[in-house]
Protein backbone atom coordinates (compact mmCIF):
# COMPACT_ATOMS: atom_id res chain seq x y z
CA UNK A 1 0.00 0.00 0.00
CA UNK A 2 2.88 2.33 0.81
CA UNK A 3 3.81 2.67 -2.85
CA UNK A 4 0.43 4.14 -3.61
CA UNK A 5 0.58 6.59 -0.72
CA UNK A 6 4.19 7.59 -1.45
CA UNK A 7 3.34 8.25 -5.07
CA UNK A 8 -0.14 9.61 -4.48
CA UNK A 9 0.62 12.96 -6.06
CA UNK A 10 2.01 11.40 -9.26
CA UNK A 11 -0.97 9.04 -9.52
CA UNK A 12 -3.51 11.76 -8.82
CA UNK A 13 -1.83 14.04 -11.35
CA UNK A 14 -2.16 11.19 -13.81
CA UNK A 15 -5.86 10.78 -13.13
CA UNK A 16 -6.40 14.52 -13.29
CA UNK A 17 -5.04 14.43 -16.83
CA UNK A 18 -7.22 11.39 -17.59
CA UNK A 19 -10.27 13.30 -16.39
CA UNK A 20 -9.32 16.37 -18.40
CA UNK A 21 -8.97 14.23 -21.51
CA UNK A 22 -12.33 12.64 -20.71
CA UNK A 23 -14.15 15.95 -20.27
CA UNK A 24 -12.60 17.75 -23.25
CA UNK A 25 -13.23 14.81 -25.56
CA UNK A 26 -16.76 14.19 -24.28
CA UNK A 27 -17.65 17.76 -25.19
CA UNK A 28 -15.83 17.62 -28.53
CA UNK A 29 -17.39 14.27 -29.41
CA UNK A 30 -20.85 15.42 -28.35
CA UNK A 31 -20.70 18.49 -30.58
CA UNK A 32 -19.34 16.60 -33.59
CA UNK A 33 -21.53 13.58 -32.90
CA UNK A 34 -24.72 15.64 -32.66
CA UNK A 35 -23.87 17.39 -35.91
CA UNK A 36 -23.28 14.06 -37.64
CA UNK A 37 -26.41 12.51 -36.14
CA UNK A 38 -28.54 15.38 -37.41
CA UNK A 39 -27.01 14.97 -40.87
CA UNK A 40 -27.56 11.21 -40.64
CA UNK A 41 -31.23 11.71 -39.78
CA UNK A 42 -31.88 14.53 -42.21
CA UNK A 43 -34.44 14.21 -45.01
CA UNK A 44 -31.78 15.21 -47.57
CA UNK A 45 -30.16 12.10 -49.10
CA UNK A 46 -26.79 13.80 -49.73
CA UNK A 47 -26.51 14.85 -46.08
CA UNK A 48 -27.25 11.31 -44.98
CA UNK A 49 -24.59 9.98 -47.33
CA UNK A 50 -21.94 12.43 -46.11
CA UNK A 51 -22.61 11.48 -42.48
CA UNK A 52 -22.60 7.77 -43.35
CA UNK A 53 -19.19 8.08 -44.99
CA UNK A 54 -17.81 10.03 -42.02
CA UNK A 55 -19.11 7.46 -39.56
CA UNK A 56 -17.91 4.41 -41.51
CA UNK A 57 -14.45 5.84 -42.13
CA UNK A 58 -13.66 7.06 -38.63
CA UNK A 59 -15.36 4.24 -36.82
CA UNK A 60 -13.41 1.56 -38.66
CA UNK A 61 -10.05 3.24 -38.22
CA UNK A 62 -8.40 2.22 -34.94
CA UNK A 63 -8.13 5.16 -32.56
CA UNK A 64 -4.40 4.57 -32.33
CA UNK A 65 -3.99 5.03 -36.09
CA UNK A 66 -6.12 8.19 -35.96
CA UNK A 67 -3.86 9.54 -33.23
CA UNK A 68 -0.79 8.66 -35.32
CA UNK A 69 -2.31 10.70 -38.16
CA UNK A 70 -3.09 13.79 -36.08
CA UNK A 71 -0.10 13.52 -33.75
CA UNK A 72 2.57 13.11 -36.43
CA UNK A 73 0.61 14.23 -39.46
CA UNK A 74 -0.64 17.69 -38.43
CA UNK A 75 2.90 19.02 -37.79
CA UNK A 76 3.89 17.76 -41.24
CA UNK A 77 1.12 19.97 -42.59
CA UNK A 78 2.48 22.92 -40.65
CA UNK A 79 -0.30 22.78 -38.03
CA UNK A 80 1.38 22.53 -34.64
CA UNK A 81 -0.89 22.60 -31.60
CA UNK A 82 0.33 20.88 -28.41
CA UNK A 83 0.28 17.12 -27.64
CA UNK A 84 -2.98 17.38 -25.75
CA UNK A 85 -4.82 19.10 -28.59
CA UNK A 86 -3.43 16.84 -31.30
CA UNK A 87 -4.43 13.71 -29.40
CA UNK A 88 -7.82 15.18 -28.52
CA UNK A 89 -8.66 15.93 -32.14
CA UNK A 90 -8.31 12.25 -33.02
CA UNK A 91 -10.09 11.09 -29.86
CA UNK A 92 -13.06 13.46 -30.35
CA UNK A 93 -13.51 12.48 -33.99
CA UNK A 94 -13.32 8.77 -33.17
CA UNK A 95 -15.76 9.05 -30.25
CA UNK A 96 -18.16 11.27 -32.20
CA UNK A 97 -18.98 8.39 -34.55
CA UNK A 98 -20.22 6.33 -31.61
CA UNK A 99 -22.16 9.29 -30.20
CA UNK A 100 -23.81 9.80 -33.59
CA UNK A 101 -24.86 6.16 -33.71
CA UNK A 102 -26.16 6.31 -30.13
CA UNK A 103 -28.28 9.37 -30.94
CA UNK A 104 -29.55 7.82 -34.13
CA UNK A 105 -30.56 4.61 -32.38
CA UNK A 106 -32.35 6.75 -29.79
CA UNK A 107 -34.45 8.52 -32.40
CA UNK A 108 -35.11 5.28 -34.23
CA UNK A 109 -36.33 3.73 -30.99
CA UNK A 110 -39.34 6.06 -31.02
CA UNK A 111 -42.22 4.22 -32.68
CA UNK A 112 -43.45 5.74 -35.93
CA UNK A 113 -46.99 5.80 -34.55
CA UNK A 114 -46.00 8.47 -32.01
CA UNK A 115 -45.19 11.01 -34.69
CA UNK A 116 -48.19 9.99 -36.76
CA UNK A 117 -50.47 10.40 -33.76
CA UNK A 118 -48.98 13.82 -33.02
CA UNK A 119 -49.59 14.95 -36.60
CA UNK A 120 -53.06 13.54 -36.73
CA UNK A 121 -54.14 15.62 -33.73
CA UNK A 122 -52.84 18.64 -35.62
CA UNK A 123 -49.48 19.30 -33.98
CA UNK A 124 -47.17 21.31 -36.24
CA UNK A 125 -43.69 20.02 -37.09
CA UNK A 126 -41.70 21.77 -34.33
CA UNK A 127 -44.20 20.75 -31.69
CA UNK A 128 -44.16 17.12 -32.85
CA UNK A 129 -40.40 17.17 -32.61
CA UNK A 130 -39.98 18.97 -29.27
CA UNK A 131 -43.02 17.62 -27.42
CA UNK A 132 -43.29 14.07 -28.69
CA UNK A 133 -40.30 12.67 -30.52
CA UNK A 134 -37.21 14.17 -28.87
CA UNK A 135 -38.22 13.65 -25.22
CA UNK A 136 -38.66 9.94 -25.90
CA UNK A 137 -35.52 9.74 -28.02
CA UNK A 138 -33.35 11.33 -25.33
CA UNK A 139 -34.50 8.78 -22.80
CA UNK A 140 -33.67 5.90 -25.11
CA UNK A 141 -30.23 7.41 -25.67
CA UNK A 142 -29.06 7.25 -22.06
CA UNK A 143 -27.72 3.65 -21.89
CA UNK A 144 -25.81 3.70 -25.21
CA UNK A 145 -24.45 7.16 -24.37
CA UNK A 146 -23.15 5.87 -21.04
CA UNK A 147 -21.44 3.00 -22.86
CA UNK A 148 -19.76 5.48 -25.20
CA UNK A 149 -18.48 7.62 -22.32
CA UNK A 150 -17.18 4.55 -20.49
CA UNK A 151 -15.36 3.43 -23.63
CA UNK A 152 -13.92 6.95 -23.94
CA UNK A 153 -12.67 6.81 -20.34
CA UNK A 154 -10.74 3.68 -21.19
CA UNK A 155 -9.58 5.05 -24.53
CA UNK A 156 -7.95 8.07 -22.89
CA UNK A 157 -5.24 5.61 -21.85
CA UNK A 158 -3.99 5.65 -25.45
CA UNK A 159 -2.53 9.07 -24.78
CA UNK A 160 0.11 7.23 -22.71
CA UNK A 161 1.62 5.92 -25.94
CA UNK A 162 2.15 9.51 -27.11
CA UNK A 163 3.91 11.01 -24.13
CA UNK A 164 0.98 12.36 -22.10
CA UNK A 165 1.55 11.43 -18.45
CA UNK A 166 -1.98 10.28 -17.62
CA UNK A 167 -2.86 7.35 -15.36
CA UNK A 168 -1.68 4.48 -17.59
CA UNK A 169 1.58 6.29 -18.27
CA UNK A 170 2.10 6.58 -14.51
CA UNK A 171 1.40 2.87 -14.13
CA UNK A 172 4.14 2.05 -16.60
CA UNK A 173 6.66 4.25 -14.78
CA UNK A 174 5.76 3.03 -11.30
CA UNK A 175 5.79 -0.66 -12.27
CA UNK A 176 9.32 -0.19 -13.59
CA UNK A 177 10.47 1.68 -10.48
CA UNK A 178 8.82 -0.53 -7.85
CA UNK A 179 9.00 -4.01 -9.35
CA UNK A 180 8.15 -5.79 -6.09
CA UNK A 181 4.96 -3.82 -5.55
CA UNK A 182 3.65 -4.07 -9.09
CA UNK A 183 0.40 -5.84 -8.22
CA UNK A 184 -0.47 -3.19 -5.67
CA UNK A 185 0.20 -0.51 -8.28
CA UNK A 186 -1.82 -2.38 -10.88
CA UNK A 187 -4.88 -2.78 -8.68
CA UNK A 188 -4.53 0.74 -7.29
CA UNK A 189 -4.61 2.35 -10.72
CA UNK A 190 -7.26 -0.08 -11.93
CA UNK A 191 -9.39 1.04 -8.99
CA UNK A 192 -9.06 4.65 -10.12
CA UNK A 193 -10.45 3.77 -13.55
CA UNK A 194 -13.19 1.64 -12.01
CA UNK A 195 -14.28 4.59 -9.87
CA UNK A 196 -14.61 6.83 -12.95
CA UNK A 197 -16.52 4.14 -14.86
CA UNK A 198 -18.84 3.49 -11.92
CA UNK A 199 -19.57 7.20 -11.52
CA UNK A 200 -20.62 7.37 -15.17
CA UNK A 201 -22.81 4.28 -15.05
CA UNK A 202 -24.30 5.32 -11.72
CA UNK A 203 -25.13 8.75 -13.12
CA UNK A 204 -26.70 7.16 -16.19
CA UNK A 205 -28.76 4.79 -14.07
CA UNK A 206 -29.99 7.73 -11.99
CA UNK A 207 -30.92 9.69 -15.10
CA UNK A 208 -32.72 6.73 -16.55
CA UNK A 209 -34.75 6.21 -13.40
CA UNK A 210 -35.50 9.91 -13.08
CA UNK A 211 -36.65 10.31 -16.66
CA UNK A 212 -38.66 7.15 -16.71
CA UNK A 213 -42.28 7.66 -17.62
CA UNK A 214 -44.43 6.05 -14.97
CA UNK B 1 -46.42 7.48 -46.35
CA UNK B 2 -43.51 8.49 -44.18
CA UNK B 3 -40.56 6.34 -43.17
CA UNK B 4 -39.11 8.63 -40.49
CA UNK B 5 -40.55 9.66 -37.13
CA UNK B 6 -39.01 13.05 -37.67
CA UNK B 7 -40.54 14.16 -40.95
CA UNK B 8 -43.59 14.04 -43.13
CA UNK B 9 -43.22 12.83 -46.67
CA UNK B 10 -41.88 15.88 -48.55
CA UNK B 11 -44.12 17.78 -50.91
CA UNK B 12 -42.94 19.41 -54.16
CA UNK B 13 -41.56 22.54 -52.46
CA UNK B 14 -39.75 20.55 -49.76
CA UNK B 15 -38.29 18.31 -52.44
CA UNK B 16 -36.90 21.33 -54.27
CA UNK B 17 -35.42 22.65 -51.02
CA UNK B 18 -33.87 19.26 -50.30
CA UNK B 19 -32.28 19.15 -53.71
CA UNK B 20 -30.76 22.58 -53.11
CA UNK B 21 -29.50 21.61 -49.65
CA UNK B 22 -28.08 18.43 -51.13
CA UNK B 23 -26.06 20.38 -53.67
CA UNK B 24 -24.82 22.79 -50.99
CA UNK B 25 -23.74 19.92 -48.74
CA UNK B 26 -21.99 18.18 -51.58
CA UNK B 27 -20.12 21.36 -52.52
CA UNK B 28 -19.11 21.94 -48.88
CA UNK B 29 -17.88 18.36 -48.47
CA UNK B 30 -15.89 18.53 -51.69
CA UNK B 31 -14.46 21.91 -50.66
CA UNK B 32 -13.20 20.44 -47.38
CA UNK B 33 -11.60 17.55 -49.27
CA UNK B 34 -10.07 19.90 -51.83
CA UNK B 35 -8.64 22.10 -49.07
CA UNK B 36 -7.05 19.06 -47.45
CA UNK B 37 -5.53 17.92 -50.74
CA UNK B 38 -4.24 21.44 -51.49
CA UNK B 39 -2.65 21.63 -48.07
CA UNK B 40 -1.00 18.24 -48.63
CA UNK B 41 0.26 19.47 -51.99
CA UNK B 42 1.59 22.73 -50.50
CA UNK B 43 3.51 20.92 -47.81
CA UNK B 44 5.10 18.51 -50.26
CA UNK B 45 3.15 15.53 -48.89
CA UNK B 46 2.03 14.32 -52.30
CA UNK B 47 5.51 13.70 -53.70
CA UNK B 48 6.55 10.29 -54.94
CA UNK B 49 9.16 9.99 -52.20
CA UNK B 50 6.44 9.86 -49.55
CA UNK B 51 4.18 7.37 -51.30
CA UNK B 52 6.42 5.26 -53.52
CA UNK B 53 7.15 2.90 -50.64
CA UNK B 54 3.62 1.59 -50.71
CA UNK B 55 4.00 0.20 -54.23
CA UNK B 56 7.55 -1.09 -53.71
CA UNK B 57 7.23 -4.89 -53.45
CA UNK B 58 9.74 -5.26 -50.59
CA UNK B 59 7.82 -2.82 -48.41
CA UNK B 60 4.42 -4.04 -49.46
CA UNK B 61 5.64 -7.33 -48.12
CA UNK B 62 6.60 -5.70 -44.81
CA UNK B 63 3.03 -4.37 -44.57
CA UNK B 64 1.51 -7.71 -45.55
CA UNK B 65 3.58 -9.52 -42.95
CA UNK B 66 2.44 -6.92 -40.45
CA UNK B 67 -1.17 -7.56 -41.48
CA UNK B 68 -0.61 -11.29 -41.05
CA UNK B 69 0.78 -10.78 -37.53
CA UNK B 70 -2.16 -8.53 -36.73
CA UNK B 71 -4.61 -11.17 -37.95
CA UNK B 72 -2.76 -13.84 -35.97
CA UNK B 73 -2.93 -11.72 -32.83
CA UNK B 74 -6.63 -11.01 -33.35
CA UNK B 75 -7.52 -14.67 -34.05
CA UNK B 76 -5.41 -15.92 -31.13
CA UNK B 77 -6.94 -13.34 -28.82
CA UNK B 78 -10.51 -14.16 -29.87
CA UNK B 79 -9.97 -17.91 -29.46
CA UNK B 80 -8.61 -17.44 -25.94
CA UNK B 81 -11.36 -14.89 -25.26
CA UNK B 82 -14.02 -17.42 -26.31
CA UNK B 83 -12.74 -19.87 -23.70
CA UNK B 84 -12.54 -17.13 -21.07
CA UNK B 85 -15.98 -15.85 -22.01
CA UNK B 86 -17.57 -19.28 -21.99
CA UNK B 87 -16.19 -20.09 -18.54
CA UNK B 88 -17.20 -16.83 -16.90
CA UNK B 89 -20.37 -16.27 -18.90
CA UNK B 90 -21.70 -19.66 -17.83
CA UNK B 91 -20.24 -18.96 -14.38
CA UNK B 92 -22.41 -15.87 -14.09
CA UNK B 93 -25.48 -18.08 -14.56
CA UNK B 94 -24.31 -20.77 -12.14
CA UNK B 95 -26.63 -21.97 -9.40
CA UNK B 96 -23.74 -21.62 -6.94
CA UNK B 97 -23.64 -18.15 -5.42
CA UNK B 98 -19.86 -18.14 -4.91
CA UNK B 99 -19.18 -19.09 -8.54
CA UNK B 100 -21.63 -16.44 -9.68
CA UNK B 101 -20.02 -13.78 -7.53
CA UNK B 102 -16.45 -14.62 -8.59
CA UNK B 103 -17.44 -14.64 -12.27
CA UNK B 104 -19.21 -11.32 -11.90
CA UNK B 105 -16.17 -9.70 -10.25
CA UNK B 106 -13.71 -11.02 -12.83
CA UNK B 107 -15.89 -9.95 -15.76
CA UNK B 108 -16.67 -6.50 -14.38
CA UNK B 109 -13.01 -5.90 -13.51
CA UNK B 110 -11.70 -6.63 -16.98
CA UNK B 111 -14.51 -4.67 -18.61
CA UNK B 112 -13.88 -1.56 -16.54
CA UNK B 113 -10.09 -1.44 -16.89
CA UNK B 114 -8.49 0.12 -19.98
CA UNK B 115 -7.21 -2.48 -22.43
CA UNK B 116 -3.97 -0.60 -22.96
CA UNK B 117 -3.31 -0.70 -19.23
CA UNK B 118 -3.73 -4.50 -19.21
CA UNK B 119 -1.44 -4.87 -22.19
CA UNK B 120 1.23 -2.58 -20.75
CA UNK B 121 1.10 -4.36 -17.40
CA UNK B 122 1.34 -7.87 -18.88
CA UNK B 123 4.18 -6.64 -21.04
CA UNK B 124 6.23 -5.01 -18.27
CA UNK B 125 5.84 -8.05 -16.01
CA UNK B 126 6.18 -10.99 -18.40
CA UNK B 127 7.62 -9.72 -21.65
CA UNK B 128 10.97 -11.50 -21.08
CA UNK B 129 9.31 -14.89 -20.92
CA UNK B 130 6.45 -14.54 -23.40
CA UNK B 131 7.52 -11.74 -25.75
CA UNK B 132 5.57 -8.71 -26.88
CA UNK B 133 3.19 -10.47 -29.30
CA UNK B 134 1.88 -12.75 -26.57
CA UNK B 135 1.63 -9.84 -24.13
CA UNK B 136 -0.66 -8.20 -26.67
CA UNK B 137 -2.66 -11.41 -27.23
CA UNK B 138 -3.13 -12.04 -23.51
CA UNK B 139 -4.20 -8.46 -22.83
CA UNK B 140 -6.67 -8.61 -25.72
CA UNK B 141 -7.95 -12.01 -24.61
CA UNK B 142 -8.66 -10.82 -21.05
CA UNK B 143 -10.60 -7.76 -22.19
CA UNK B 144 -12.48 -9.36 -25.06
CA UNK B 145 -13.10 -12.45 -22.93
CA UNK B 146 -14.87 -10.27 -20.36
CA UNK B 147 -17.04 -8.73 -23.09
CA UNK B 148 -17.76 -12.16 -24.60
CA UNK B 149 -18.73 -13.46 -21.15
CA UNK B 150 -21.55 -10.92 -21.25
CA UNK B 151 -22.42 -12.02 -24.79
CA UNK B 152 -22.58 -15.64 -23.67
CA UNK B 153 -24.71 -14.75 -20.67
CA UNK B 154 -27.11 -12.66 -22.73
CA UNK B 155 -27.18 -15.29 -25.50
CA UNK B 156 -28.00 -18.12 -23.14
CA UNK B 157 -30.66 -16.07 -21.41
CA UNK B 158 -32.19 -15.24 -24.77
CA UNK B 159 -33.04 -18.90 -25.32
CA UNK B 160 -36.74 -19.29 -24.46
CA UNK B 161 -37.26 -20.37 -20.87
CA UNK B 162 -39.39 -23.35 -21.90
CA UNK B 163 -36.26 -24.99 -23.32
CA UNK B 164 -34.43 -25.23 -20.00
CA UNK B 165 -37.64 -26.13 -18.19
CA UNK B 166 -38.29 -28.93 -20.65
CA UNK B 167 -34.70 -30.14 -20.28
CA UNK B 168 -35.05 -30.24 -16.49
CA UNK B 169 -38.40 -31.97 -16.79
CA UNK B 170 -36.96 -34.87 -18.75
CA UNK B 171 -34.29 -35.21 -16.05
CA UNK B 172 -31.19 -33.55 -17.51
CA UNK B 173 -28.75 -32.19 -14.95
CA UNK B 174 -27.98 -28.42 -15.04
CA UNK B 175 -24.61 -29.05 -16.75
CA UNK B 176 -26.28 -31.22 -19.39
CA UNK B 177 -29.03 -28.66 -19.90
CA UNK B 178 -26.39 -26.04 -20.59
CA UNK B 179 -24.31 -28.25 -22.88
CA UNK B 180 -27.00 -30.07 -24.84
CA UNK B 181 -29.91 -27.65 -24.89
CA UNK B 182 -29.00 -24.04 -24.13
CA UNK B 183 -25.53 -23.52 -25.63
CA UNK B 184 -26.23 -24.95 -29.09
CA UNK B 185 -29.27 -22.69 -29.44
CA UNK B 186 -27.58 -19.73 -27.78
CA UNK B 187 -24.58 -19.86 -30.14
CA UNK B 188 -26.87 -19.05 -33.04
CA UNK B 189 -28.00 -15.89 -31.26
CA UNK B 190 -24.46 -14.98 -30.22
CA UNK B 191 -22.66 -15.47 -33.51
CA UNK B 192 -23.13 -11.95 -34.93
CA UNK B 193 -22.00 -10.42 -31.63
CA UNK B 194 -18.95 -12.68 -31.55
CA UNK B 195 -17.90 -11.61 -35.05
CA UNK B 196 -18.51 -7.95 -34.09
CA UNK B 197 -16.22 -8.48 -31.14
CA UNK B 198 -13.62 -9.88 -33.52
CA UNK B 199 -13.73 -6.56 -35.39
CA UNK B 200 -13.16 -4.74 -32.11
CA UNK B 201 -10.22 -7.03 -31.34
CA UNK B 202 -8.79 -6.49 -34.81
CA UNK B 203 -8.90 -2.72 -34.29
CA UNK B 204 -7.38 -3.07 -30.85
CA UNK B 205 -4.40 -5.05 -32.12
CA UNK B 206 -3.14 -1.62 -33.21
CA UNK B 207 -2.31 -1.05 -29.52
CA UNK B 208 0.64 -3.37 -30.06
CA UNK B 209 2.35 -0.21 -31.30
CA UNK B 210 2.85 0.94 -27.70
CA UNK B 211 4.70 -2.23 -26.65
CA UNK B 212 6.38 -2.73 -30.06
CA UNK B 213 4.54 -5.96 -30.78
CA UNK B 214 4.77 -7.11 -34.41
CA UNK B 215 1.73 -6.10 -36.45
CA UNK B 216 0.43 -3.50 -38.88
CA UNK B 217 1.14 -0.44 -36.75
CA UNK B 218 4.65 -1.66 -35.98
CA UNK B 219 5.29 -2.29 -39.67
CA UNK B 220 4.09 1.27 -40.25
CA UNK B 221 6.53 2.54 -37.66
CA UNK B 222 9.39 0.74 -39.42
CA UNK B 223 8.40 2.31 -42.73
CA UNK B 224 8.06 5.88 -41.49
CA UNK B 225 11.30 5.49 -39.57
CA UNK B 226 13.02 4.92 -42.87
CA UNK B 227 11.14 7.27 -45.19
CA UNK B 228 9.99 10.01 -42.81
CA UNK B 229 6.42 9.82 -44.14
CA UNK B 230 4.33 9.50 -40.99
CA UNK B 231 1.21 11.10 -42.43
CA UNK B 232 1.24 8.98 -45.58
CA UNK B 233 1.86 5.82 -43.57
CA UNK B 234 -0.90 6.69 -41.13
CA UNK B 235 -3.37 7.16 -43.99
CA UNK B 236 -2.36 3.85 -45.59
CA UNK B 237 -2.73 2.00 -42.27
CA UNK B 238 -6.16 3.56 -41.80
CA UNK B 239 -7.18 2.45 -45.31
CA UNK B 240 -6.08 -1.13 -44.64
CA UNK B 241 -8.03 -1.28 -41.38
CA UNK B 242 -11.12 0.29 -42.96
CA UNK B 243 -11.17 -2.31 -45.75
CA UNK B 244 -10.55 -5.23 -43.38
CA UNK B 245 -13.25 -4.08 -40.94
CA UNK B 246 -15.65 -3.30 -43.75
CA UNK B 247 -15.35 -6.85 -45.06
CA UNK B 248 -15.93 -8.27 -41.57
CA UNK B 249 -18.95 -5.99 -41.06
CA UNK B 250 -20.45 -7.48 -44.21
CA UNK B 251 -20.01 -10.92 -42.62
CA UNK B 252 -21.88 -9.68 -39.53
CA UNK B 253 -24.81 -8.37 -41.58
CA UNK B 254 -24.89 -11.58 -43.58
CA UNK B 255 -24.89 -13.68 -40.39
CA UNK B 256 -27.64 -11.56 -38.89
CA UNK B 257 -29.80 -11.90 -41.95
CA UNK B 258 -29.08 -15.61 -42.20
CA UNK B 259 -29.66 -16.43 -38.54
CA UNK B 260 -32.37 -13.84 -38.01
CA UNK B 261 -32.70 -11.79 -34.87
CA UNK B 262 -31.02 -8.60 -33.79
CA UNK B 263 -27.71 -7.93 -32.05
CA UNK B 264 -27.57 -8.63 -28.33
CA UNK B 265 -27.74 -5.59 -26.14
CA UNK B 266 -24.89 -5.27 -23.70
CA UNK B 267 -25.53 -2.49 -21.18
CA UNK B 268 -23.33 -1.22 -18.34
CA UNK B 269 -23.60 -3.23 -15.13
CA UNK B 270 -25.55 -0.61 -13.19
CA UNK B 271 -28.37 -0.65 -15.66
CA UNK B 272 -28.62 -4.39 -16.07
CA UNK B 273 -31.22 -4.96 -13.43
CA UNK B 274 -33.44 -2.38 -15.03
CA UNK B 275 -32.82 -3.61 -18.54
CA UNK B 276 -33.87 -7.06 -17.41
CA UNK B 277 -36.87 -5.74 -15.57
CA UNK B 278 -38.13 -4.03 -18.66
Amino acid sequence: MDVLIDNASAILDGFWLTIRLLVVNSVGALVLGTLMASLRLSPVPVMRAVAAVYITVFRNTPLLVLIVITYFGLPELGITPGFFTRISIAMSIYTSTFIAEALRSGVNAVPLGQAEAARSIGMPFTMTLTQVVLPQAVRATVPPMASVLIALTKNTSLAAGFGLAEATYRLKGLVNDYASDRWVIFFGIALGYIVIVEVISFGAARLERRWRVA
Amino acid sequence: MSTSVLFDAPGPRARRRHRLLGVVTLVLALAVLALAVLRLQDRGQLTGAKWEVFVTPAYVQVLLEGLLDTLKAAVGAILLALVFGLVFGVGKLSANRLVRWVSWTVVEFFRAVPLLMLIVFVWTVWSETIGSLWSLIIGLALYNGAVLAEVFRAGIQAVPKGQSEAAMAIGLRPGQTMRIVLLPQGIKIMLPSIVSQFIVALKDTSLGYVILAPGLTYAGKLIWGEFDNRLATGLVLAAIYIVANGLLSLVVTWLQRRLGGKPLEIVPAQMQSQAEAR
